[in-house]
Order: structure tokens, then C-alpha cells, then sequence
């Protein structure tokens, strides 16, 4: 396959930043898209031109260190899939793609396409978590959880903590991401003790990190990898709510 | 002579009695003393946090540009505990028995059972933590099966286990970081380690932002760097997962043992062509109810579903009746290989060997396979535009996790005092194989509940003078750091590190892979030797080094692979035996198992760097316990 790849280059933080025309042939349709990239960036260092950057690492979509708006879609066209395992069979021959980095006030660019993601970091740290030392835990089966509360949990729990819900909002909006762990421990006995410290924290920390607030397009669970759903979201209203009552 | 340090007493009691023998420091002691942790995988965030709970300093470092994102994250099917729910026979005991005879009896057995007896806690603290493990209708926890064992031992989060206990590691760990108990540092790379009058003192990093370089002292070092299966180019592992932190503590005196370990996983989704940049693991957990099978006749071309039942061969069934698909990880790799070999293999390749579902589905129905798989199914048709609940996958082994490591005591430090190394990094308690689920146990046990007990002893125990990054011995290791960083970025080449890396790894596969004789590997350090050669004519890294450079991160991992590279071949040439994942061809039963000489080989390999040829040093294995015998899974 041949492309037209349209790439967003952005040496700095303070660079202004511009999208370069690189074309690529020999493209194989069982590639996935970060290995074409791959196979570009031996070809610029070839040229003995600076390497793309962008983030990667596990590239079987669990790490979620991988981003990438493709054709403005964050992780691309398809559906519940991170970019890292998106197929170059998906794209046809003498395509066009466009490829920029995630867009968000609170996810700085540090370079190319490379986003300081660190705001999701001190999220989790005002709360997105049971405080429980080492040694504290009573044994496993004392805490008896009916499964379809444990499956919820886990459904919410599968957050990657890529950012795309907020790539994907026209707010910039992280609420996607806050409630899947408020709801993670909320459906949990466990969370119970800190749930309304928590949701309140966490809030509040989401707000400071400069994301938007939600105004429920749903943009967010269409764009997210782990198809984490909206419903969380209406759990964390229901969270906070609780917690600014009491 | 190395001291394993192994306490006195029983086998039940030497846990106990190391924790009673232990110095301890007080809580109003512990914030004067300062710990490093490298890595935030299992082992690295469990222990950080661990020991910022009980009062110490702690920095922590990552590659990563957030704990999260540390490999173990990847981490499928499952994870081992003792707990005995299923009361089908399992106790501390048998784990502790599984897991030697599973490593082939390369081991130590002290080490092992404190394994399984901590393994009990494990589950406790990551469920009190919030980890969303199976769970009955009942409201229990649920077990599945995993290689390797005749008992259900094994918790899981559906296929997403490593994600779901890291998660539960880094919410402890950013616990810590938000109360100011630790002070992270994300994307900086360790680089150096620094040892002052022979005890590890500090590290030396670089901002992978700002390409500032930089020194920092300690009491005590932790790395919990992971393994170096990278070093094959193709892997199971992520792609900046390296070497690099535990082949720098090499170079500065820590000893690294049995380096020639390798894990190849059996089922993961084969090659498909010279762009491919990594490989994908399908959970072992598949095997509970995936048959593996080949074609009886040999070059059969037709559809696996137009291969009638009478035609097929279940390979692992037929050899191993007593445990069938769910051998060991090493004994089925050998066997899918042996199958290519015979000609019978799947695929374009032929490099592959089904794994079918149509019995399981035809007895649970497609909703509750989807329930128990469905995540992977669905990983497995996006890569390979098939879908597994029509086709039988096809699968071919691939390097996935290495057993050898820096050399540690039983208390999980190397023999340079002060340096600790925790998890894939460390060579300790898988022998010469891996089980299944095991992996995560080991990291989590010595993360949070051998580290913090070892850290204490050694703080408690050692004089310790306050020492400032101006001492001479940081300046002098920083400028090392410095020169290394210089002589990549001024190299005259035009190509990628991952050029050179790829080459590296096709000579590893082929001469230190699956199987390995004399002439294979001698054969291979010659190759070794010249492609390291190549790579310093034609390595190129633009751009520069104050700077956002990911081609000088990957230029740096890959000079110390092609010398770890070498050190393999040296260390799997000296073993002159088969065990585990280390099968060399002239050492073999009949049947092509593995054939182990106790006589001589029943030791820790550990090699010094010396700056010529490595020295070997060896610990030897004792088995009071277990009786060491021929492993038998039939």
C-alpha cells in the first residue's frame, strides 16, 4: 500500500508546531499502525533526520501509554481499539492519514507526538485508592462481594488510563476516567469507607488539573479503547451528590 | 564463596526465624533513612509503597511516564496462591513442590517455600485493596487451572490479572506519593549505579525530557528493573523493557546468575512477516480449555476445519495423559517445535500449531467461553483478522520471561551490600522454568513482604555515613554516564538501534532459542561479537541529548543487549545439561525430554564481570525436601 501520512512535528513545548507530509510505500496491510510509524522513523534516521516520537510500549492495548488522534479519531476508526493494535488493513491504498498528537489543555505536548499525561497521575493519588497498609488485609474470602458487583467493578477497572475520553471531548472533559475508578471501588465493600473523601477528592483534583466539565455527548465512551461505559459517569453524579449531602 | 544466606531450622520455620533473627529500625528512625526503588512494575511499586508506609524515604524511578504503565501490567491469566478454596488437595506444601520440579529442580528450596507461604497474603492484600478478582455466585473467589499443576490454585482478573494487581500496587504506590512519603520521578532513566566503599550508594538518571543527567544517594537500592527478554528482539515483552539498570549493577561487581534462562511461552501468535515489532501472548490460561493439535499427516494444506477428528493429532494429550494441555510452559514449547520440525506445522509459516476451541464451546456454549476468554479472542482476531470462536487459533512459542537474573540472597540482595533486586530482575525462585501465574506471586511477595523485612535488617545492621552526590565516586560514575552518552550521539553511522537490535535477536533465536548445542553457541558469540562490531560502525542517533531522544534511549539498551547477548551464549555453552527452558541438544532422554546431570550442574551459575573473559562463581543447589528426580508430566 502507498499512503499520504500527514504528521504533526512539534520540537517543544513552546514550538508552535506544524503537520509534515511524509508519503510511504510498501506499507503491508497486516502492519499495525504503530509499526508503520516504525518502519518511517528507520527511514528518517536513515536520512539522518529526527526520529517521530510518540508513546508506546506493551503494544497488545493494555499499558495505555499509546495516544495518537488518527484522521482527528482518537486510536483511530475502529471501535474499542487502541491505536497500537489498529491493523494498516483497516486504511486502503493511496489513503491520506493524519496523524496528530492527543489535544487537551491539561495534557501539555511535550514533543511531537508525545502528551505529559502526569494530571491523571495526581488524580489517582487524591484518592483512587483503599488505604490499606501492607499486612492490614483480613483474609480474602471474609469479604464476600456478589459477582455481578465484581464484575462491575471490573468492567470499570479496565480503564487504561490512556486519555482518549478526554482527546475525544470537545470540553477536554476527564470525567470519563475519574468515575471508572470511583466506580471501581464504589461497587466494592472494600471502598466503602472513604467513598464520599474519595469522589470529593478526586473531583477536586480534576477540576485543578484545568480538564473541562461534562455536558454528556458520550464522545468519550465512543472513543474509549476499553469501551468503558457512560454509565459511570451517572454513578459519580450520584457519588458526589451523596457525598455533598452528608 | 557466595552466602546464600539461608536461615537456620526447618523448611516451615526459616521464614520465621530470618523475621525473628532481622535488626529492626524504629518508626521514629526510619525517615532519616533514604531507599531508591527503580521500576514501578509488581515488585518495584509493591515495595515502594510498602516502605513508605513504615516511615522511610523513598524515590522512586521510572522509565515510564507513569508507574502504571510497567510492564506487568501485560500480565494475562492469573495468579498463584496456596489458599487451597477448591479443597482439592493444594497446601503451601504442593505449591512449594510444583514450583521446584516445575523449575527442574534449579531452585533454592528455602526460597521457594517462603514463596508459597507468603503467597496467602498476597491475595489477602490485593484484595483488601480493591483488585476485582473472579468471584462465585456465592460472593467467594474464584481458581482456574494453569500449567504445571494438578490442582486449581490460580486467581484471575478475566485476562487482564497484571493489569488489575498493578493497578492495585500504583493506587498504593500514588497513595504515598500524595501523602509526600515518596518522591516519584517518572521518565527518567537509571543509567549507572554507584557504589562507594563497596556498598550501593546511589544511581545515576537521566531526565528522558530534559536529557539532564543526574545524581542521587541512598541507604539501600532496589531495582525491580524486569527481565531482559528483549534481548531476542521479538518478545512477548514491551518495547522499552532492557537490560540496561541490572547489566550497569553487573558491570559495577553485582554478579548475574544463570543468565541463559529463557522462558518461550508456548502459545502466542506467530510471526506474520519482517516488519513485525513485537509479539502477543495468548493467556496460558487458554490451555484450561483450548486442545492443541496438529495435522497426523505432514504437510497437510487443507482448512483446519476440513480436517476430519480421526486426522488430527492432540499432541499434548497423547504424550502427557497425566497432565495434557496444561504441561509446563518449556514442555510444550519443545513439543509444538518438535511437531514444525516433523513437518506437521500450520499456517503460511508452518511455524504453528492450532489451539482449538470447538470442544469447549460445544460443552459451555459460546456466551460462557466468551465470558472466560472473551478479551483474548477478541486480541487475537484484531492481530490476525481471524475469529477464534469459527477457527482454531494458531500459535507458535516465543521468548516471554527470563528466569535468570542478578544474583540475590535469600534476603533478595545481591552480593554487592546495599543493592537489592526484586522480581524478573532477580534470578531467585523460578530455577530453570517458570510456571504459569507465577510471575506475578514472586513479584508481588518480594515487593511487599520480603523487601521491607530485608531493607530493615540491612539499615538496622549496617554504619551507614551520610554521603552527598559531590562524593568523588558519583562524580566519577556520573562522567561515565557522560562519555557513554557522548560516544552514541558523535557516532558516525546512518541507521536505527532497531536495526542492529533485530539482527541480534535473529542470532539469539537461532543459536540460544529453544534448543541449544556446542557448535550453535560458539557459533553465535562469534556473531554476537561482530554485529556488536557493526552496530558502533553504523549506529546513527540525530537530534540531540538535552532533548526528548528516543532513538539515544534505544541506542543505549541495545549496546548493553549485544554484551548481555554474549554472557548468555557463555553462560548456556558452560551448562552443559538440559533443564527447563534450557535444552541443549546433545542432553536429551529418548523422548527428547530434557536431561538433567546433577552430578555437576546442580548449581547457581553466577558470572562476575572482570572486563575480559566473566568469571563463573557457583552456589550450589541443595534439596533436602524434594528429592530431585526426572520431571515426569505423563
Amino acid at each position: 500500500m502507498k499512503l499520504n501520512l500527514k504528521i504533526w512535528r512539534q520540537k517543544g513545548p513552546n514550538d508552535s508546531g506544524k503537520l509534515v507530509d511524509y508519503p510511504v510505500d510498501d506499507v503491508s496491510p497486516d502492519m499495525s499502525f504503530l509499526e508503520m510509524l516504525d518502519i518511517l522513523n528507520l527511514k528518517l534516521v536513515h536520512d539522518g533526520v529526527e526520529a517521530i516520537e510518540f508513546d508506546h510500549d506493551c503494544r497488545e492495548g493494555i499499558c495505555g501509554s499509546c495516544s495518537l488522534n488518527i484522521n482527528g479519531n482518537p486510536h483511530g476508526p475502529d471501535t474499542g481499539t487502541a491505536t497500537c493494535q489498529l491493523h494498516m488493513r483497516r486504511f486502503k491504498d493511496g489513503d491520506t492519514i493524519v496523524v496528530e498528537p492527543w489535544r487537551a489543555k491539561a495534557f501539555p505536548i511535550i514533543k511531537d507526538l508525545t502528551t505529559d499525561r502526569k494530571a491523571f497521575d495526581r488524580i489517582i493519588a487524591a484518592g483512587g485508592f483503599v488505604s490499606v497498609n501492607t499486612g492490614n488485609a483480613v483474609e480474602a474470602n471474609a469479604i464476600l462481594i456478589p459477582k455481578h458487583n465484581s464484575e462491575k467493578a471490573m468492567d470499570a477497572a479496565a480503564c487504561i488510563g490512556c486519555g482518549a475520553c478526554v482527546a475525544s471531548c470537545k470540553n477536554s472533559s476527564a470525567m470519563l476516567f475519574v468515575s471508572a475508578k470511583v466506580a471501581h471501588l464504589a461497587y466494592l465493600p472494600q471502598g466503602n469507607p472513604e467513598r464520599k473523601m474519595r469522589v470529593r477528592n478526586m473531583v477536586a483534583q480534576m477540576d485543578e488539573e484545568g480538564f473541562g466539565s461534562c455536558s454528556n455527548t458520550g464522545a468519550c465512551e465512543a472513543a474509549c479503547p476499553k469501551e468503558i461505559k457512560l454509565e459511570n459517569i451517572a454513578m459519580l453524579n450520584r457519588e458526589m451528590l451523596k457525598a455533598l449531602c452528608d | 564463596m557466595l552466602d546464600s544466606k539461608i536461615p537456620s531450622g526447618s523448611i516451615e520455620s526459616k521464614w520465621d526465624n530470618r523475621k525473628f533473627e532481622n535488626k529492626l529500625v524504629n518508626p521514629a528512625n526510619r525517615r532519616k533513612h533514604s531507599v531508591i526503588v527503580v521500576g514501578t512494575g509488581l515488585a518495584g511499586g509493591a515495595a515502594a509503597a510498602s516502605l513508605a508506609e513504615m516511615g522511610y524515604n523513598v524515590k522512586v524511578f521510572t522509565y515510564h511516564e507513569s508507574p502504571r504503565r510497567a510492564h506487568s501490567i501485560a500480565a494475562q491469566g492469573g495468579i498463584n496462591a496456596a489458599k487451597s478454596y477448591q479443597n482439592d488437595g493444594d497446601s503451601v506444601k504442593r505449591l512449594f513442590y510444583d514450583t521446584i520440579k516445575g523449575g527442574d529442580f534449579r531452585a533454592r528450596e528455602a526460597n521457594v517455600y517462603r514463596l508459597a507461604q507468603v503467597s496467602l497474603n498476597i491475595i489477602d492484600q490485593c484484595v483488601a485493596q480493591g483488585v476485582p478478582f473472579a468471584r462465585e455466585y456465592g460472593g467467594t473467589l474464584s481458581n482456574r487451572s494453569f500449567g504445571g499443576a494438578q490442582v486449581s490454585r490460580t486467581f484471575y482478573a478475566r485476562g487482564q490479572t497484571g493489569q488489575q494487581l498493578l493497578l492495585g500496587a500504583y493506587s498504593a504506590l500514588m497513595r504515598q506519593v500524595g501523602e509526600k512519603a515518596i518522591e516519584l520521578f517518572p521518565r527518567h532513566e537509571m543509567l549507572d549505579l554507584v557504589v562507594v566503599d563497596g556498598k550501593a550508594r546511589g544511581i545515576i538518571t537521566r531526565d528522558l525530557v530534559s536529557g539532564e543527567i543526574s545524581s542521587y544517594s541512598a541507604d539501600a537500592v532496589i531495582l525491580a528493573t524486569g527481565g531482559y527478554g528483549n534481548v531476542f528482539y521479538l518478545s512477548t515483552n514491551a518495547k522499552a523493557s532492557n537490560c540496561t539498570a541490572a547489566w550497569r549493577a553487573y558491570k559495577r561487581g553485582a554478579y548475574m546468575a544463570n543468565p541463559c534462562y529463557t522462558q518461550i511461552h508456548p502459545t502466542c501468535i506467530p510471526v506474520s512477516g519482517e516488519h513485525q515489532s513485537k509479539l502477543t501472548l495468548m493467556s496460558e490460561s487458554l490451555r484450561n480449555d483450548g486442545r492443541v493439535w496438529v495435522p497426523k499427516k505432514q504437510g497437510d494444506t487443507r482448512r483446519p476445519n476440513e480436517i476430519p477428528e480421526d486426522e488430527r493429532d492432540y499432541f499434548l494429550e497423547r504424550i502427557y495423559p497425566a497432565f495434557g494441555n496444561l504441561v509446563p510452559r518449556d514442555v510444550a514449547s519443545r513439543a509444538a517445535k518438535r511437531m514444525c520440525d516433523e513437518g506437521k506445522g500450520v499456517g503460511e509459516s508452518k511455524l504453528a500449531v492450532y489451539l482449538d476451541f470447538k470442544t469447549a464451546i460445544e460443552r459451555l456454549g459460546e456466551k460462557e467461553v466468551s465470558e472466560k476468554y472473551g478479551n483474548l479472542f477478541q486480541m487475537y482476531d484484531k492481530i490476525t483478522d481471524e475469529n477464534p470462536y469459527k477457527i482454531p487459533m494458531r500459535i507458535y512459542p516465543a521468548v516471554h520471561y527470563v528466569m535468570g537474573g542478578l544474583w540475590v540472597d535469600y534476603n533478595l540482595m545481591s552480593n554487592i551490600p546495599g543493592l537489592f533486586v526484586l522480581g524478573e530482575a532477580n534470578f531467585s525462585d523460578h530455577g530453570a522454568n517458570r510456571l504459569g501465574a507465577s510471575a506475578l506471586m514472586q513479584g508481588l511477595a518480594d515487593g511487599y513482604f520480603i523487601a521491607p523485612y530485608s531493607i530493615g535488617n540491612y539499615i538496622g545492621g549496617e554504619k551507614l555515613p551520610k554521603l552527598d552526590t559531590s562524593h568523588d565516586v558519583f562524580k566519577a560514575t556520573r562522567n561515565d554516564v557522560d562519555l557513554r552518552i557522548q560516544k552514541m550521539m558523535s557516532n558516525k553511522g546512518n541507521q536505527s538501534a532497531d536495526a542492529l537490535h533485530r539482527k541480534l535477536g535473529k542470532i539469539m533465536w537461532d543459536k540460544c532459542g529453544m534448543s541449544r548445542d556446542e557448535a550453535g553457541l560458539k557459533q553465535g558469540i562469534s556473531d554476537i561479537k561482530n554485529t556488536r562490531e557493526e552496530f558502533w560502525n553504523v549506529l546513527k542517533v540525530p537530534g540531540n541529548s538535552k532533548d526528548l531522544n528516543s532513538e539515544l534511549e534505544k541506542a543505549g539498551r541495545v549496546a548493553d543487549f549485544m554484551e548481555l547477548a554474549e554472557l548468555m551464549c557463555v553462560d548456556a555453552l558452560e551448562r552443559k545439561e538440559s533443564c527447563g527452558g534450557h535444552f541443549r541438544e546433545e542432553m536429551q532422554t529418548p523422548e527428547g525430554e530434557t536431561l538433567r546431570d546433577d552430578k555437576n550442574f546442580s548449581h547457581v551459575a553466577a558470572w562476575e564481570f572482570t572486563g575480559g573473559n566473566p568469571k563463573l562463581h557457583k552456589e550450589p543447589l541443595q534439596f533436602d525436601v524434594v528429592h530431585q528426580a526426572q520431571r515426569n508430566y505423563k
